[in-house]
């Protein structure tokens, strides 16, 4: 698999990233090398080998489904880089929605 | 300078030679004369740090010391990818350069609650994606050995800080290697603990089937008691283990004998280095002159462990970091929909390397191309798991280099990402199995580096892995000179 100019552009749509034309000519190449490298492992047979996905044998983790404190919304919002005191406030999602 | 431990900050106190502010103190002086030259922080709050400590002056005037928590008085830091409630939490990117956390990792809480003084957090590379602390948004930190060399990484800052003695310990987090490296390059102790020992909550998330938390020392006494403290279950972190918490120093005086040390018949040899490799072979040696028993073991998937981690941390990492939009907190781009918004925030706000891992993890993941890749790296996971297994019933601590260099020089790796990414070749496997490993020096190079022994065990067994690196510094003796800062 080569990873082309093309192919940094849609991924990096896919990853919500702006790349800019330099920035691809600068990484097409060194993902490709590293892909690369990660193909050694299509040269070992994995058949019937099951997936790790994670290192402890986990169970469904579960807790009571009872109401506890939270961080108050002030704290939270204090960080929010725009809100409304109550909300954190985008630009309109839905194109023609009222401002 | 001697080396500051925890162990005799904790004795002087006992003894009443010393109150708690004159640590603190200590510390705070240390990295005002060095960490101009050395950069291991990114912020200190002496006022915070003063104030605690001198409100401990007053419990220990009191005559409450020893009650007061097993590491009342002794100051600490923290990288920075630990949210500390109130203090800013960078993870060295600009996306996080003013993010202020409304909550405390759990082993900050419980490092406060044990009597630590928090005096400041260390730097790192961005999100803790790097080797050498070289991928910070906002300074370098060098390595106090040699000021031109890097300090390793990602957990640079949290080494060197230690190893300048600016404090007796520091935590870091260790996805593939960022504990056991840095402090190999820096010529300290570096403990990464089994997967889900400790718990992760408040850890910026890079590879969450990877991160763990850890302490850097001095020794791996000291390092026993930070884990002490540390380690547990925690009902916030769904993954952190139910495992009871034994005491880590039980077993540090038992000794070697009776041991089985396995050495890695099939590791990979390319890169390594000459005097790596003699220093190993030497400590191995040691550790046979002093009882153990040297058993020859396989590990023949590890060869893969660089491929499978490079496609399954970045897979990670690309899921962790969407959550950086630019929306909630962190630093917002101006746009005028939310797409540009959520595009020129992250563009803006994530240096080249984290755009390097949410790409090639994007790639992995994206269809069409996760069976081949995404899918086969986890199988390989099970291979490399599989072979620790084995290797594991024949003995009970493995043996390797930490790395396979001493530290290299700033900017020799910058240019070649893969370069940078196999330097973490012998430390990866552990992170892939889940497996504790400790890096504890073991020699010094011909340039005056030192050189890194790293030790495996078995899943949640700390307690031998502790007492078989505790019995080999033993024997090793006092050879590691303190660094030695110039100008």
């Amino acid at each position: 698999m080569k990873i082309t100019h093309e192919t940094v552009q849609h991924v990096a749509k896919l990853a919500r990233l702006a790349v800019s034309e330099e920035e691809a000519r600068q990484l097409a190449p060194q993902l490709d090398e590293i892909i690369g490298y990660a193909e050694q492992l299509q040269a070992v047979d994995l058949e019937g080998v099951e997936p790790t996905s994670h290192p402890l044998p986990l169970v469904n983790v579960l807790r009571k489904d009872e109401p506890r404190p939270s961080l108050p919304r002030e704290e939270v919002l204090a960080g929010a880089p725009d809100h409304d005191g109550e909300q954190v406030r985008v630009p309109a999602v839905l194109e023609g929605y009222g401002e | 300078m001697s080396r500051w431990t925890v162990k005799e900050t904790l004795a002087s106190l006992q003894r009443r030679e010393s109150k708690p502010s004159e640590w603190t103190k200590r510390a705070l002086d240390r990295i005002r004369e060095a960490d101009q030259r050395i950069g291991a922080f990114l912020s200190v709050d002496e006022e915070r740090a003063l104030t605690a400590a001198r409100q401990m002056d007053e419990v220990f005037e009191d005559g409450g010391a020893q009650a007061q928590g097993a590491l009342f008085g002794v100051p600490y830091a923290l990288k920075d990818n630990l949210c500390t409630r109130g203090l800013r939490t960078t993870a060295a990117s600009r996306i996080l350069e003013n993010y202020i956390p409304p909550y405390s990792a759990t082993v900050a809480d419980k490092l406060a609650a044990a009597g630590g003084v928090l005096v400041g957090k260390t730097n790192l590379d961005e999100f803790a994606m790097g080797s050498s602390t070289e991928n910070s948004a906002f300074q370098l930190t060098r390595n106090p050995y040699r000021l031109e060399a890097v300090p390793g990484g990602s957990s640079g800052g949290s080494a060197a800080a230690v190893a300048a003695g600016m404090v007796p310990f520091s935590l870091g987090s260790d996805t593939g290697g960022s504990i056991r490296q840095p402090a190999a390059f820096c010529g300290v102790v570096g403990l990464k603990p089994t997967y889900g020992r400790v718990s992760r909550y408040g850890l910026i998330a890079f590879a969450s089937s990877l991160d763990q938390i850890g302490p850097f020392t001095q020794t791996v006494e000291d390092a026993a008691l930070v884990m002490n403290i540390i380690s547990g279950h925690d009902p916030l972190d769904s993954t952190s283990a139910p495992v009871e918490v034994e005491d880590f120093t039980a077993d540090l005086a038992k000794g070697l004998a009776g041991l089985r040390i396995g050495i890695v018949r099939d590791i990979p040899q390319e890169g390594l280095d000459s005097q790596v490799r003699e220093a190993v072979e030497k400590a191995v040696e040691a550790m046979r002159g002093a009882g153990a028993e040297v058993v020859e073991v396989e590990l023949p998937h590890s060869q893969y462990a660089v491929a499978t981690y490079y496609l399954i941390a970045p897979a990670e990492a690309s899921s962790n970091l969407a959550r950086y939009d630019g929306v909630r907190y962190g630093r917002r781009a101006d746009a005028d929909t939310l797409l540009e918004l959520y595009e020129r925030s992250r563009s803006e706000g994530f240096g080249l390397e984290v755009k390097r891992r949410i790409m090639i993890g994007t790639f992995a993941l994206s269809s069409g191309y996760y069976d081949a890749y995404y899918r086969r790296a986890q199988q390989m996971r099970t291979l490399i798991r599989d072979d620790f297994n084995r290797a594991f019933e024949r003995c009970d601590v493995i043996v390797m280099p930490t790395t396979p260099t001493p530290a290299f020089d700033i900017g020799a790796k910058t240019a070649d990402p893969l370069q940078m990414y196999l330097n973490d070749i012998y430390t990866i496997p552990a992170n892939l199995a889940g497996l504790p490993g400790i890096s504890v020096p073991c020699g010094m190079s011909a340039e005056g580096l030192p050189i890194g022994l790293q030790m495996l065990a078995k899943a949640f067994d700390e307690r031998t892995l502790l007492r078989a690196a505790h019995a080999y510094e033993q024997i090793r003796g006092d050879v590691i000179p303190a660094p030695v800062l110039e100008g």
